[in-house]
Formats: C-alpha cells, sequence, structure tokens
C-alpha cells in the first residue's frame, strides 16, 4: 500500500520522489502553478504552488512528498495570496491580452481567470522592453516575460545550447538572449529547440502564426487550466528527466 | 494663424481669426459613438459665419501598433471600435493580405470574410437606425429628450425597437459564428480566414433570414414614409452639394468588401473610377487643422479647399450603377427616383440608403449561407512577402483605409488609417453649419437648435473614437463660454 499525506483533509497517495504537487496533480488534485513544468526539474521561483506544509508556507512544487504531511492548498487565504502574486506579475510587464496571441493559451491568463483576479490590484509599471524580432522564424515579447526560466532550463538542459539566462537582480532581472550582439538572430536558436516551446505565456513566439488557432479550439478555451492541467499532468511517478 | 475665412458652400470652412466673431459652444453630443464638441463662429451680424466639429478625444494606434508584428494588427486593431470593429479587422487583414502575398484568397476564405462583413453591415445599421436615429425621426427633432432614445421607442413603437434588437443580434451572431466572437474575434488572418462555418450553424442562420430580410424591407418602407410625411423638412435639413467617394466593383456593382475606388462631382462626374486602392495616396491627401484631432481628406486633384467629399451608405447607395441582390436594387432604384432625386441628394437620404444596405446585407448573407464554399477547408494561402500593405473596405460609415509598412524582421514601422468618420469630417462640418444657419434664432442657443444640430451629425452615424488617431504636439483648446455664448476664456498650445 502506498504511503500518502493529506491535501485539504484528503489523502493523496506518493511515490518516492514525488513532490506534493507532482503527486497532488497525479491524483487529481489540482493546486495553482506557472514555473513548474512536468519536464523540467522544480524551480519554485512563481510561488502560485504555495501551499502550507505542517504549518508552514511553502512552494509544493520543490517540497518532496512524505508521509503523513498535512497540506492545505485550497484555503480563501491561500487564494488571495496567489490572486496577488498573479497581479504582480502583470503589473510587472506589459500583458495586453486582446491583442496577444498566446490568449487563451496563455498559463498567466489562464491562472488570473481560473483564480477571480478582475481588478490590476497594483499600479503598472508599463516598463519600455523592445521586442527582439531579429530571428527569421522567432520572436521575443519580453514585455510579457515573467522570469520562470523554463526556456533558459530547456535551452541549457535539452538543447544544450545555452541560449537563454537571466541578469540583474530584483526589479531589473531580465530575460537576456547569449550572443555577441544579445540579439536571438545571432545566436544558436532554431524553431525546433525545446526552449521556444515550453514558454507559458507569449515571450518566445514563433512567427507569422499569429492567431492561427481559432476562438473556441486554444488551449483554455474549453477547460479552466484548473482542469487542463490535470489532464496534462503525468500519472508516473519519479524524477523529471531533466 | 491666420486662416482665411469663407462662407461659399462647397469651399472650406478654415479657422477664424477671430476677428469680429462670436464663438458658441455646444457640448456634448449625444447618441454618437465617442465624444464631439460643436463651435458656432458667428460674424457681427450674428450670422452662422462657420461650424467646427471638434474632436477632442485621442487615440494613437498608428503610433502604438509600431514595432509590433504585422500579424497581431488585425487583431489589435479592431480595438478602435465595439460598434464596428470588425471594418478594422477586415481592412487591416486586406492590408496583411498583401503583405504575405496573398493577391488571391480561397473561395472559401474570401466568401467567409464577406459574410463576417455583411454580418457587420446588418448590426452596425440595425443599431444605428433602430437605437440611435429612429427616435429623432419618430418623434420629431423637438420632441421631449427623455423619450427620444430607445427606451422611449420600446414604449411607444414596441414591435420596431423589437425588431432592431433582433437583426443587430442576427448580425452579430454572424460575426460570432464567423470570428469567434461578437466583439473582437480572430477570424481574419493575413492570407485567409480560421475558421468556417458548421452545417448546424448555417441552419441556424438560415431560419433567421427571411424575416430580417422582410423586416430590412419594411424599414426601407418606413424611411420613405418619413419622407412623404415631411417632405419639406427632409429635403433640405443640413443638405448641401458634395463630391462622393466609395469603392464600387469592377462592373459598378455595390461591394462594400472589396473594389475599385470611385469619386464623383456634386453633378454626377466622374473623378475617379475602379481606381486600385493600393496607391490611394496618389489620390487622396489629408490636411491637419489646429482645432481638431480629426483630419480633413481630400482628392488631390481638387485640393484642399474644393476636394472634401462625402463617404457613406449615401454615396454608396447613389453611386454604384446597380446593387447585385434584387430586392435592395428595386429599392435604390425606387430611393434614386423619389421626389424627382432630391431624397437621393439630402442628408437625410442617408438614413434611407442605409436601410437599403441593410436590406443588401441581409440579401447577401442569405445567399453566402446556402454557398458550400463558407463550410470549405481551404482557408489560408501565402505567396511572396512585401513590405507594404494597403487595405480598404467599405465600413458602415464609409470607405476605411489601412496602411501598413513592415520591416525586414516583420515589424511594423509605419501605419495610417483614415476612416470612414474622418472622410466625412468637412462633410459634418457644412452639414451643422446648414443647420445652424436655418435653426439659430439671435444669439441665443436653443434646445431646438441643439437638437437639430445632432440629428444632422447622426445622420452620418459618426463613429468619432476611431476617427482620431493623430500623435504628436496636437491642439489642446479650452474654451470658457458664458451662458449667453460669449468667449470669456480661450486657452491653447498650437
Amino acid at each position: 500500500m502506498s504511503q500518502t499525506f493529506l491535501l485539504d483533509g484528503v489523502a493523496v497517495p506518493f511515490q518516492a520522489g514525488q513532490s506534493v504537487l507532482q503527486a497532488a496533480l497525479a491524483a487529481d488534485r489540482y493546486i495553482p502553478h506557472l514555473c513548474y513544468h512536468p519536464e523540467f526539474r522544480p524551480h519554485g521561483s512563481c510561488k502560485l504552488c504555495t501551499a502550507t506544509v505542517q504549518g508552514r508556507l511553502v512552494a509544493s512544487c520543490t517540497t518532496p512528498a512524505a508521509a503523513d504531511l498535512v497540506v492545505h492548498s485550497d484555503t480563501e487565504e491561500l487564494r488571495a495570496l496567489r490572486r496577488t502574486l498573479v497581479q504582480m506579475l502583470f503589473a510587472e510587464g506589459n500583458h495586453f491580452c486582446p491583442s496577444c496571441e498566446k490568449s487563451g493559451s496563455c498559463q498567466l491568463q489562464a491562472l488570473g481567470s481560473d483564480l477571480g483576479v478582475t481588478t490590476a490590484g497594483f499600479r503598472h509599471y508599463f516598463p519600455d522592453r523592445p521586442v527582439d524580432a531579429s530571428h527569421p522564424d522567432a520572436w521575443i515579447d519580453f514585455n510579457r516575460c515573467v522570469l520562470c526560466e523554463l526556456c533558459v532550463r530547456a535551452s541549457a538542459a535539452v538543447d544544450g545550447k545555452d541560449v537563454f539566462a537571466f541578469s540583474g537582480r530584483g526589479l531589473s532581472k531580465r530575460l537576456i538572449v547569449n550572443s555577441p550582439s544579445g540579439k536571438l538572430a545571432d545566436s544558436l536558436f532554431a524553431v525546433s529547440d525545446k526552449a521556444m516551446h515550453v514558454c507559458p505565456v507569449g515571450a518566445i513566439l514563433p512567427k507569422r502564426v499569429g492567431f492561427a488557432v481559432p476562438i473556441g479550439e486554444r488551449r483554455y478555451d474549453q477547460h479552466p487550466i484548473s482542469e487542463q492541467a490535470l489532464a496534462d499532468a503525468p500519472r508516473a511517478a519519479g524524477e523529471p528527466d531533466v | 494663424m491666420t486662416e482665411s475665412l469663407s462662407t461659399s458652400p462647397g469651399v472650406a470652412l478654415e479657422t477664424a481669426s477671430g476677428d469680429g466673431l462670436r464663438r458658441v459652444a455646444i457640448d456634448p453630443l449625444s447618441r454618437v459613438e465617442g465624444h464631439g464638441k460643436v463651435t458656432l463662429l458667428l460674424d457681427a451680424e450674428d450670422r452662422v459665419q462657420q461650424a467646427r466639429l471638434h474632436i477632442v478625444e485621442f487615440r494613437g494606434f498608428e503610433k502604438f501598433i509600431q514595432g509590433r508584428p504585422y500579424w497581431e494588427v488585425p487583431v489589435m486593431v479592431q480595438r478602435l471600435c465595439g460598434i464596428c470593429p470588425v471594418s478594422h479587422h477586415l481592412a487591416a487583414a486586406k492590408a496583411c493580405d498583401m503583405i504575405v502575398g496573398a493577391t488571391t484568397l480561397t473561395p472559401s476564405a474570401e466568401k467567409l470574410r464577406r459574410l463576417m462583413h455583411y454580418g457587420q453591415i446588418l448590426q452596425s445599421h440595425a443599431l444605428h437606425f433602430f437605437h440611435l436615429s429612429s427616435p429623432d425621426l419618430l418623434f420629431g427633432f423637438d420632441s421631449d429628450a427623455s423619450r427620444r432614445n430607445i427606451v422611449g421607442l420600446a414604449a411607444a413603437h414596441p414591435e420596431l425597437a423589437r425588431r432592431g434588437v433582433l437583426l443587430r443580434k442576427l448580425g452579430q451572431e454572424v460575426i460570432r459564428m464567423t470570428s469567434g466572437k461578437r466583439i473582437h474575434g480572430t477570424g481574419a488572418i493575413p492570407g485567409g480566414v480560421n475558421r468556417n462555418l458548421s452545417a448546424e450553424e448555417r441552419q441556424q442562420l438560415r431560419a433567421a433570414l427571411p424575416e430580417a430580410i422582410d423586416w430590412s424591407r419594411q424599414a426601407v418602407q418606413l424611411v420613405r414614409q418619413l419622407f412623404e410625411d415631411n417632405l419639406a423638412v427632409y429635403r433640405e435639413f443640413a443638405s448641401f452639394e458634395a463630391n462622393t467617394l466609395a469603392l464600387v466593383r469592377a462592373d459598378g456593382a455595390m461591394d462594400l468588401y472589396h473594389g475599385g475606388l470611385r469619386a464623383r462631382d456634386p453633378d454626377g462626374n466622374t473623378l475617379l473610377d475602379d481606381v486600385d486602392y493600393a496607391h490611394y495616396w496618389e489620390h487622396i491627401l489629408e490636411e491637419v487643422k489646429p482645432w481638431s484631432y480629426m483630419k480633413f481628406p481630400f482628392l488631390r486633384q481638387l485640393g484642399a479647399d474644393k476636394g472634401w467629399y462625402r463617404v457613406g451608405p449615401l454615396s454608396r447607395v447613389t453611386q454604384c450603377d446597380f446593387i447585385p441582390t434584387p430586392q435592395a436594387d428595386a429599392e435604390r432604384i425606387a430611393f434614386l427616383a423619389f421626389d424627382a432625386g432630391r431624397a437621393a441628394r439630402a442628408t437625410l437620404g442617408f438614413h434611407w440608403a442605409r436601410m437599403i444596405e441593410m436590406l443588401h446585407a441581409a440579401e447577401v448573407i442569405a445567399e453566402l449561407v446556402d454557398d458550400d464554399d463558407i463550410s470549405g477547408s481551404e482557408l489560408v494561402v501565402r505567396g511572396s512577402s512585401a513590405r507594404r500593405g494597403v487595405g480598404v473596405i467599405e465600413a458602415p460609415r464609409g470607405t476605411l483605409i489601412h496602411h501598413y509598412t513592415v520591416d525586414e524582421n516583420d515589424m511594423v514601422v509605419r501605419a495610417n488609417l483614415i476612416v470612414s468618420t474622418t472622410h466625412n469630417n468637412q462633410s459634418m462640418n457644412v452639414a451643422i453649419r446648414e443647420v445652424a444657419r436655418r435653426y439659430l434664432d439671435g444669439r441665443t442657443l436653443t434646445e431646438g437648435l441643439l437638437n437639430h444640430i445632432e440629428v444632422a451629425i447622426r445622420a452620418f452615424d459618426p463613429c468619432l473614437s476611431c476617427a482620431t488617431h493623430a500623435l504628436g504636439q496636437m491642439p489642446l483648446a479650452v474654451e470658457l463660454v458664458s451662458n449667453g455664448g460669449d468667449l470669456l476664456d480661450r486657452r491653447s498650445r498650437y
């Protein structure tokens, strides 16, 4: 018989090596998350998956599941905290959903909708971040980057190219391109790279695709992210491949 | 800055130097999209010398789409408006077709775009007539303002109001099926469309169309009846001579989705015909005036003073050679013949022409719904890419021009939008002046005068929020006007 921990009063089975978040998703128990991706080692930076474990606030994606843990996620206090985190992410960038081609398939937008983020909450910074459209097949809209580091991780671990990195700290922290000019065109990046396909928002996109997917068929048109994430979650236990 | 004054019809109404003139202001206008302010300039004898429709809203779309990818533009620019976003969506998509080298769309894509556009014409014209203008026309220009609206219409003419709501709803449903949303969808993409219609959707539309066509035909008859009952007023109200501009199909047919530019002078002489709009700037220029954010387009061959023109339903219905659907064409012929052709030259003829177009739109939708191409699966084509794209369409309010230049990285570096209401800028000023000259009594602004000016402006169905998009150090004038109309103070930065 597998071991379990308690998530919001319900016993959740887990296997050795699973995080609280992985075990929860595998058991069809949704915990909101953004920078977590099942194919990559957890990063714990976005804090959307914050839960209380034994009374302490922790990132559930980086907390190993253990027997008899008492985990709370679906509480009003944590929902309010997550709404605030999403509001902060929106405030730090320029996220104009009405004209963004990722709209309907964007995890940040879907989280905002699912969590009930209906107001700005904070005065927006409106940063001035010119796009990098130098690459013939892809473009980067830094205005939409939420610093999840998935592209950094994918480029380094899967593509073996280290095309992306972070620079600066705090509010000055930003995504940069490792190339002599700092432009994507001068990097080793290719649209077939894993880094091309892991961006949860509309920051790294293929060119000339735009709004090809009609409304109604986009990723979160039929099911909210809280349902879609469960459908996508790996059921097998164990460490991510990379 | 001193500019010339002119009193003769057909000559531009320039900014006054202020010498010997008194200023009265009417603010704000109601039941038009956006905000506007009217200033009437009187001469020493208290005659209306000039009229200015001030557009004080600022949009800036031409600037902030710079640096954005061209495929984002059709979705972004439609946010100019919540009433006719489809027009901007399609005009931008047509421009993007040129950029991706889609010289000819697939039959499915072309027909689905047309379906979307005629759905837009149907809903916008229904909104304009039933919700915005019919209260003026049915209750009288001077009737109680608290009653002169859609709520009053619903109380006094419930069946008419119901038809207006349902006709608009049908148009919005067509838009939803072709673009994914009733407002601000994503159906048109560079080189085609991203969706087709299912058999169920076609059947849903098919069931509603006979009634829609019948109601539209009756709406045409209603406007005709209004003309017959008020002929003396309707014939003259806010009327003036103007050049006209419209897209017309190569064979002379009305075509609100695509065609060549046709312009005529007030006597019917052809100034332009079947002109490829891809080089519209060889024929149309824009003049900037310091007192409005809205530019003043004019035909290059006639110059700024005499080259202004009128666009929209009245120009389209009177300047096409025929309408390619039977009921609408019969109504066009009757309209042109009515009152020895004078209704077709009257400003209130806009309403009649608009209802003929609404009937045409319903007929076109009925044809397209029965065309299997709208369920086809070949939706996108591409060709040799280009750096410049121009898209022109006949929006509900008139000719709409979108023009984009992109760089080698697919980003927009320049944009120019000339929207329908901008084309009608000078025409609206002239219409207001004509009304003011007729109805201004002494030095007092009466409620009746305000009502009449609003009725004149509303005939053009202006969309003021779309029409203001210039950027830079634009004039911002603040006027302080006493109850009696005296200008007490004025501050400006230009």
